[in-house]
């Protein structure tokens, strides 16, 4: 019987409790947003991972595969997105393999659900499940206790109200790819700009009816770094010099003197 | 991470966890008002559509009415992971109990069924659930289920923490063998209320009026027709 312990779980308390600091999990403090359009759904991530107050990466992948027509972009312990989106994945393909039909949306988030409301919230993944499959497109959040919803436009992470707000202004029904897409990374780069836990890039993916799915790392790079006016670096020949002499390699060997070891090169040298 | 289920609660003088109502830290609350009437020809079933993380509004169009089967539907408040997985489960035996019985469920197997699953796993649940069902034998059935996990057969039922601000207004309207459209009233009037008073809950009013014809959905704004003192029109 496969599954997580959790008997550090009770240890980290009582260490916790005697003043021991529990250890930091990496945490997507994140802006990830999911929209419908006429053909399909769209979804989009920032790019950052935080670790307390620092940047883990600066450029990390927050939207996991599925399956071809099924991916999530994923918020809370990165750790956790990454390994239940793993595990889904496989047991969806598995699945999909036995039935001989291709995955559906509504099933990927019905295990979602069921594997993360089985740990309570300890599994602390929060996602947005998106794609297309033959009863049409699907767009849903899971949060980590397994509750779901059901949406034309999703936002989650700690820069969601920012990214709702783009919405909730300038979402209209029966959007095209091209006004999804947009309207995706400009709610992502909300979150970039006024949330601390969310910056860097917009990731964007792309499922559509009839066409394969595109994966738009990097669709957005609003954060370059700039070129610096002034860098540290010294010319050649800032240093001055007093003389030169130049040894070539015959005459090193003599100021070397090579000496053959007795006893069996292949034993290791143990202290005595 | 450290403030997770468990480390917050607070033990009485027994050892027993006193505290029944708190959601683990992060979980999804259906801060709700939810009711369910009979009325002459069925039932009606009548909700609020706002969910909350905290102090922000994680959905403003919920739908808490759950099918559970063709004319059996369930109310959910209290913790939205915890209510769907409940009916999650209640809908797949109902299920399974007409497929090998070749029948309909009563809405009473079904009411049983969520009662089971409410109070064996009241420790871990925070679910306050009213199942309303028609069904061709007993007609409209309205029963509630409390946090404990009892069960309770009534003529109508209010729940959620918007139902507090309308328990006044319920027991002054309320008529045995209303009428479809005084039923609606009924219950959209006891809403409006409840959404007026009640923070938590909010957004759109959906109902759901279950007869012999079937289950047919409504969807009304909490401020359209609201007449009550203090309304300038």
């Amino acid at each position: 019987m496969g599954g997580f312990d959790f008997s550090n779980y009770n240890r980290n308390n009582v260490l916790h409790a005697k003043g021991v600091p529990l250890p930091k999990a990496t945490s997507t403090g994140t802006t990830i947003v999911g929209c419908v359009f006429d053909n399909g759904v769209v979804i989009a991530a920032d790019t950052r991972a935080t670790s307390g107050p620092i940047v883990a990466d600066k450029n990390c992948e927050k939207l996991h595969y599925i399956a071809p027509k099924i991916w999530c972009a994923g918020a809370g312990t990165a750790a956790d997105t990454e390994f239940t989106t793993a595990l889904i994945s496989s047991n969806i393909e598995l699945h999909s393999l036995s039935t001989g039909r291709p995955p559906r949306v509504i099933t990927c988030m019905t295990m979602l659900k069921q594997h993360l409301f089985r740990y309570q919230g300890h599994i602390g993944a929060y996602l947005v499940v998106a794609g297309v499959d033959p009863t049409g497109t699907g767009l849903y959040t899971v949060h980590a206790h397994g509750s779901t919803d059901k949406l034309p436009y999703v936002t989650m992470g700690s820069g969601s109200l920012a990214a709702m707000s783009v919405f909730e202004s300038t979402w209209k029904p029966n959007l095209n790819r091209e006004e999804a897409i947009a309207l995706a990374s400009e709610a992502i780069k909300a979150g970039i700009f006024n949330d601390l836990g969310s910056g860097s890039n917009v990731d964007v993916c792309v499922i559509e009816n009839d066409k394969p799915t595109d994966l738009l790392r990097n669709y957005m790079k609003p954060n370059e770094r700039g070129e610096k006016a002034r860098n540290y670096r010294f010319e050649k020949g800032t240093t001055a010099w007093v003389s030169q002499k130049v040894v070539s390699k015959e005459d090193m060997r003599k100021y070397v003197t090579v000496e053959e070891v007795s006893g069996d090169p292949n034993l290791m040298e143990v202290d005595s | 991470m450290v403030n997770a289920h468990g480390v917050t609660g607070v033990l009485g003088e027994d050892g027993i966890h006193v505290d029944m109502q708190h959601l683990k830290s992060g979980e999804v609350n259906l801060g709700t008002s939810i009711m369910a009437i009979n009325f002459k020809d069925g039932v009606i079933l009548g909700a609020d559509s706002r969910t909350t993380t905290g102090a922000y509004i994680a959905n403003r169009v919920t739908d808490k009415l759950t099918q559970v089967h063709d004319t059996i539907w369930c109310c959910r408040s209290g913790s939205a992971a915890d209510t769907q997985a409940v009916a999650d489960i209640v809908s797949y035996h109902l299920n399974m109990y007409a497929i090998t019985n070749n029948e309909a469920p009563s809405t009473q197997v079904a009411a049983s069924l969520f009662q089971e699953l409410c109070y064996e796993n009241k420790d871990m649940l925070s679910a306050g659930i009213i199942i309303a069902g028609y069904d061709p034998r007993h007609g409209g059935q309205v029963y509630q289920i409390p946090l404990g996990g009892s069960l309770h057969k009534q003529a109508y039922s209010i729940g959620g923490s918007g139902s507090t601000y309308i328990y006044g207004y319920c027991d002054n309207h309320w008529k045995e063998n209303m009428t479809e459209e005084e039923g609606i009233n009924f219950v959209r009037g006891a809403l409006q209320e409840a959404i007026k008073w009640d923070g938590s809950s909010g957004g759109v009013i959906r109902l759901v009026v279950l007869t012999a014809k079937g289950a047919v959905r409504h969807l009304y704004l909490p401020d359209t027709g609201y007449t009550a003192p203090g309304v300038t029109k």
